[in-house]
């Protein structure tokens, strides 16, 4: 006769709940927090709207991946797969056998593949016309990289490694694809921490950058009205791409991907007789593969390697990385500002940190402010776009040093 | 899990030297990137104006033929052009966007008016 009982306690034995209140102690608790954490991010990301398309993904991922006996995610295989002295180092055949849904996910991430086509979207986006018009913008998109370097170096004061420092300094770039991009290469155990850092304090922007701006510049400066600058013609549009990937690639052969792909997407949307391509790149591919990264990334969330006090010491450098980056920015854009005998105003500076377009709003926004006749969008676009390239050549730097 | 390389290590003077170096190798690439662009600009420039040139040279005769335009009145920012919006309703629209951006109406140039269906 069937024992009911002995059923229903291996049923409890296989469980989940089992799992987390049988070792409660041993790290059973870890998974309770992870949950409630992913449920905050879930909350952020869906009543707050905080960068909704990426964080509602991202949490989701981390309930998942925390879920005890759900084996979708498997952290030791992972961890075999960067050990050196294991029989399954860099072994994707190991990982395909015995990995759940996000450890393929996570395949994607950790070949740099979804950082890349994310990239290639983004290119098919975005409209470098402004940066072409005012080309001297590219300083400020340089000025505002000041972030990464300094949160890198603050980084190593904390104790972090070389590898580690850049993976977190990058979160200064406000670009999550170059973020996950670096990480991934240098830091794949911060990759949860770095990647949940670097989309929050994106959503933050409106809130992170106004009193930096405020604090530095002039209210005089803030009232500058900038002259409409050239129409650019459709040929260098065309042209762009092309010599950017050319020029940057050989100058830093480590931002070949990331460059390559977002030109590829910039190429896409300009040329005019590939329209379809543009069309699938900016909207059916950019949504699967958000979708794809953000499942995994927030699979790398798991308790033992997030619920540390590096997790701690990210967020607090996150906010120093994004800081000092908008301040960096906001001083060229002073200097520039004084070079110019007061032709440019200064708060297109900040827009250097990338996070497109929304830094570029809040130029706008406190531009308006200051003076509501001010119309900086077009302006800051510029820096915008430029901070990408910055970041990627950041990043650039920073793997062909640690990498 | 802690990676294994020569610059992990790094020092607090080695640090600082990285950072530097790292900010000035983004400024120099994206410096050369300017001058490229500046360049390249500057060459589309020239062969759009030489384009022009060439089209305005036989468009100026037609012009001697066309008939003159009647006189703008003195001060005015150039004509409107309409696209179904009535006179009045069109010079509302106006006044309420001089009124909301704090300019006098005689400062801003409208160019054209159309109503979206």
């Amino acid at each position: 006769m069937i024992n009911i009982g002995e059923i229903l306690l291996n049923l409890w034995n296989k469980s989940g709940f089992a799992a987390i209140f049988s070792g409660f102690t041993s790290g059973g608790w870890q998974y309770l927090v992870m949950l409630v954490i992913a449920c905050v991010l879930l909350y952020l990301g869906i009543v707050k709207k905080f960068e909704p398309l990426l964080l509602v993904g991202i949490a989701f991922g981390c309930l998942l991946s925390n879920l005890p006996m759900g084996g979708l995610y498997h952290q030791e295989l992972w961890t075999a797969f960067m050990d050196e002295s294991s029989e399954f180092y860099h072994s994707y055949g190991e990982i395909m056998r015995q990995g759940g849904l996000l450890d393929i996910f996570y395949i994607g991430v950790k070949t740099s593949l979804y950082p890349c086509l994310i990239f290639m979207g983004v290119g098919a986006m975005t409209d470098f016309g402004p940066l072409l018009s005012n080309p001297k913008s590219l300083l400020l998109g340089a000025a505002a990289q000041l972030g990464v370097f300094a949160a890198f170096f603050c980084a190593i004061l904390l104790g972090f490694t070389g590898s580690e420092a850049s993976s977190i300094g990058i979160i200064g770039g406000a670009d999550g694809p170059t973020a996950i991009f670096l990480t991934s290469k240098l830091a794949p155990h911060l990759l949860g921490a770095i990647a949940v850092a670097a989309y929050s304090y994106m959503a933050l922007i409106p809130l992170i950058q106004p009193p930096i701006m405020n604090a530095l510049t002039s209210a005089k400066d803030r009232k500058i009205k900038m002259v409409q600058t050239r129409v650019v013609s459709k040929t260098e549009k065309i042209v762009f791409p092309i010599l950017v990937t050319i020029f940057v690639a050989l100058l830093l052969p480590d931002t070949a991907p990331l460059i390559g792909c977002l030109m590829l997407g910039n190429l896409f949307k300009e040329t005019g007789c590939t329209d379809r391509l543009s069309d699938t790149v900016q909207n059916a591919m950019m949504n699967i593969i958000t979708i794809l990264l953000s499942t995994a990334v927030g699979a790398t969330m798991v308790g033992s390697t997030f619920l540390t006090a590096s997790t701690l010491k990210i967020v607090v450098l996150g906010v120093v990385a994004f800081g000092l980056s908008t301040a960096g920015g906001l001083l060229g854009g002073n200097v520039m500002c004084k070079l110019t005998g007061g032709k440019v105003n200064p708060l297109i500076g900040s827009a250097g940190v990338s996070a497109v377009p929304m830094a570029a709003r809040v130029s706008n926004v406190q531009g308006q402010k200051a003076n509501p006749s001010n119309f900086l969008l077009m302006h800051a676009m510029g820096p915008n776009v430029a901070g990408v390239i910055g970041s990627a050549i950041a990043a650039g730097f920073l793997l062909s040093v640690f990498g | 899990m802690i990676l294994a390389s020569a610059l992990d290590s790094i020092g607090i003077l080695d640090a600082a030297i990285v950072a530097l170096l790292g900010y000035v190798v983004v400024f120099f690439g994206l410096i050369l990137l300017m001058i490229v662009i500046m360049i390249m600009g500057k060459a589309f420039i020239s062969k759009d104006k030489k384009a022009s040139a060439k089209t305005v040279a036989p468009a100026a005769v037609k012009v001697e033929a066309a008939p003159v335009e009647a006189p703008t009145a003195p001060g005015t920012a150039g004509q409107l052009k309409t696209f179904d919006v009535p006179p009045k309703t069109a010079a509302m629209l106006m006044a309420i966007v001089a009124d909301k951006m704090g300019k006098p109406l005689n400062e801003l140039r409208f160019i054209s008016i159309k109503e979206v269906k």
